[in-house]
């Protein structure tokens, strides 16, 4: 693809010690900022994005030609305001928009890594993006901001870097991934992995690629970012383009035909692998573990300020869960506000024109950059 | 600002850290952000009034005071103030309990419901009362646990906390509850505000 030879890459050169134990060098970070940086840079946010985002936060992707994931959220004048803060979002290492990942070539073989690439975490993740700071000579981030597997990336990172970020904004996420989340993630592998096309994740040496798992992968979490009533209320049991049942196989219901083309149009920008490695990582992300069973340990150094945001009808990462990080920053006396919006748009209200959510966004972030 | 809120402003020392259960808007927030350098942080049950403080820049997470004092650590807060809704509670004496295990004082003000209006309302009218300060009817009214200020002082020794002052609001003026006056201010206050300690 040679639009992808456009995209801005950072290689960075520090040796990067995996949790796998693993350490790779001399890797590519693709990136892409918004804004710009003011003098004193002191107005950058870095956001994270979810598991199938990439760096292209707003204004359109020039890749898939849509509009960026966060394009209700991310621009002049609107909660993240590009007029006055300088964005920067980087591709996952492990993803497959330019960043480091599974696609990539093997130097030391010459063949396309596939399942040879190293499992990487949430952890790897944060560590390689932290770079960025670096690159642009950013001392402190005035904030730090994702939803979901980006929420995820923003509480590993303000742990990881407690001096690194003034404001952190976690949203609709969890500390430790839930059973109910890795059997989700599970599903979807697995329907890759029985593609016959898949070949072991060999299947771009072969020039096949594994459309009909990934697409049934994306199907089922698709349904998983909605809500029972989002779905009702939008489809209900209406059919697609005919009167009446056809006692067949079809799309009959327009539900069917949503999700067939959802599937569809993601085999079209995402890679089977890269999605392995992603889901892989989130299933590992527990930050409750890693500090020995006390979430409120992993944000002890920071002085940063919080605010964590949930939505009422968030199944997949409940607003329990996104308190859980609130009661930690609360027993240590962290500086924290919580809300939870009310939406019936699901896990995905944070990427959708919620106007509650969105307004909180910018209210919380503006008033916090007034203040700092 | 409500002459309540500069009363509990006026009780509160400079450069502490308050907790103000039920916050509301964030108005006495702001005011003691603003004017005593206080470190202040707010708990409210309604979505809509958490983004208006938000929007203040205030540090408010929603939640219910019932069940969300829990997750403070004993002595986190120099104050924990609770404005008005002690009687909104399924369990006072909990609530009050939790106020002074996560605050080293708590302020509690509490609507008289021992003031002449309501004893007239009841006694003439034979109607449960409705007031400026208790504006809904008994069957929409939050208020599940209605007390005097007698009862608030009684109730101190019931359940073992100390009083370390007791102010009266009637008509906008401020006054000191002491034994002796304790009948006439249980009769012509409005609202009792009281800085407690364990």
């Amino acid at each position: 693809m040679n639009i992808k030879e456009n995209i801005k890459t950072l290689v960075i050169k520090k040796r990067l010690k995996l949790d796998c134990g693993k350490t790779i060098n001399n890797f590519p970070l693709a990136y892409e900022t918004y804004g710009s940086l003011n003098k004193n840079k002191d107005n950058a946010i870095l956001v994270f994005h979810a598991l199938t985002g990439d760096q292209f936060v707003t204004g359109i992707n020039p890749v898939t030609k849509k509009d960026g994931w966060w394009s209700y959220a991310v621009g002049p004048n609107k909660s993240i305001d590009t007029n006055k803060y300088f964005v920067i979002c980087a591709n996952v290492i492990g993803g497959c928009m330019g960043s480091f990942g599974p696609s990539h070539k093997n130097p030391d073989t010459n063949k396309i890594y596939g399942t040879d690439f190293p499992v990487i975490t949430i952890n790897d993740m944060v560590n390689a993006q932290v770079n960025l700071l670096d690159h642009f000579d950013i001392k402190k981030l005035f904030s730090i901001v994702g939803g979901s597997m980006g929420g995820m990336q923003v509480l590993q990172f303000i742990s990881n870097f407690p001096d690194k970020a003034s404001t952190v904004v976690p949203i609709a996420c969890t500390s430790s991934h839930s059973a109910q989340n890795i059997a989700f993630n599970e599903l979807g592998r697995q329907a890759i992995a029985s593609d016959h096309n898949w070949s072991d994740g060999k299947y771009l040496s072969n020039n096949t690629l594994p459309d009909k798992g990934l697409s049934v992968a994306r199907m089922a979490a698709h349904i998983t970012y909605l809500s029972k009533k989002g779905l009702q209320e939008k489809f209900g049991r209406k059919l697609q383009e005919r009167d009446a049942l056809k006692f067949g196989f079809d799309a009959d219901f327009q539900i069917e035909s949503y999700l067939r083309y959802q599937g569809s149009v993601f085999v079209d920008r995402f890679d089977a692998n890269s999605y392995l490695y992603i889901t892989r990582a989130m299933d590992y992300f527990d930050l409750v573990k890693q500090f020995d069973g006390n979430l409120s340990n992993a944000f002890k150094k920071t002085k940063a300020k919080f605010f964590v945001i949930s939505f009422t009808s968030d199944w997949l990462y409940p607003t329990q869960e996104n308190k859980d990080i609130v009661i930690a920053l609360n027993a240590i006396g962290a500086d924290v506000g919580f809300v939870e919006i009310k939406s019936d748009k699901g896990h995905d209200s944070f990427l959708l024109d919620v106007p509650d959510f969105l307004k909180t966004l910018k209210n919380f972030l503006d008033k916090s950059y007034s203040e700092r | 600002m409500k002459t309540e809120y500069k009363i509990i402003v006026d009780l509160i020392e400079e450069n502490t850290r308050v907790l103000d259960v039920g916050c509301d808007d964030g108005t006495l927030m702001e005011s003691l952000k603003k004017n005593k350098n206080i470190d202040a942080r707010g708990i409210e049950i309604s979505k809509d009034k958490v983004q208006t403080c938000v929007s203040k820049g205030l540090t408010v997470i929603e939640g219910n005071a019932e069940l969300d004092l829990k997750q403070f650590p004993n002595d986190s807060f120099d104050y924990v103030v609770l404005g008005q809704t002690l009687q909104a509670f399924v369990n006072p004496e909990i609530v009050i309990k939790e106020l002074l295990r996560v605050g080293k004082k708590a302020i509690i003000t509490i609507p008289n419901f021992g003031h002449w209006k309501v004893r007239i309302n009841l006694l003439i009218k034979g109607t449960m009362p409705i007031t400026e300060s208790l504006p809904n009817d008994w069957y929409n009214t939050p208020n599940i646990h209605m007390c005097t200020i007698k009862d608030f002082v009684k109730f101190s020794k019931i359940i073992n906390f100390k009083i370390f002052k007791s102010l009266a609001l009637t008509n906008k003026n401020i006054s000191n509850i002491n034994n002796s006056n304790l009948f006439y201010k249980n009769l012509f206050a409005e609202l009792g505000i009281f800085l407690i300690e364990k």
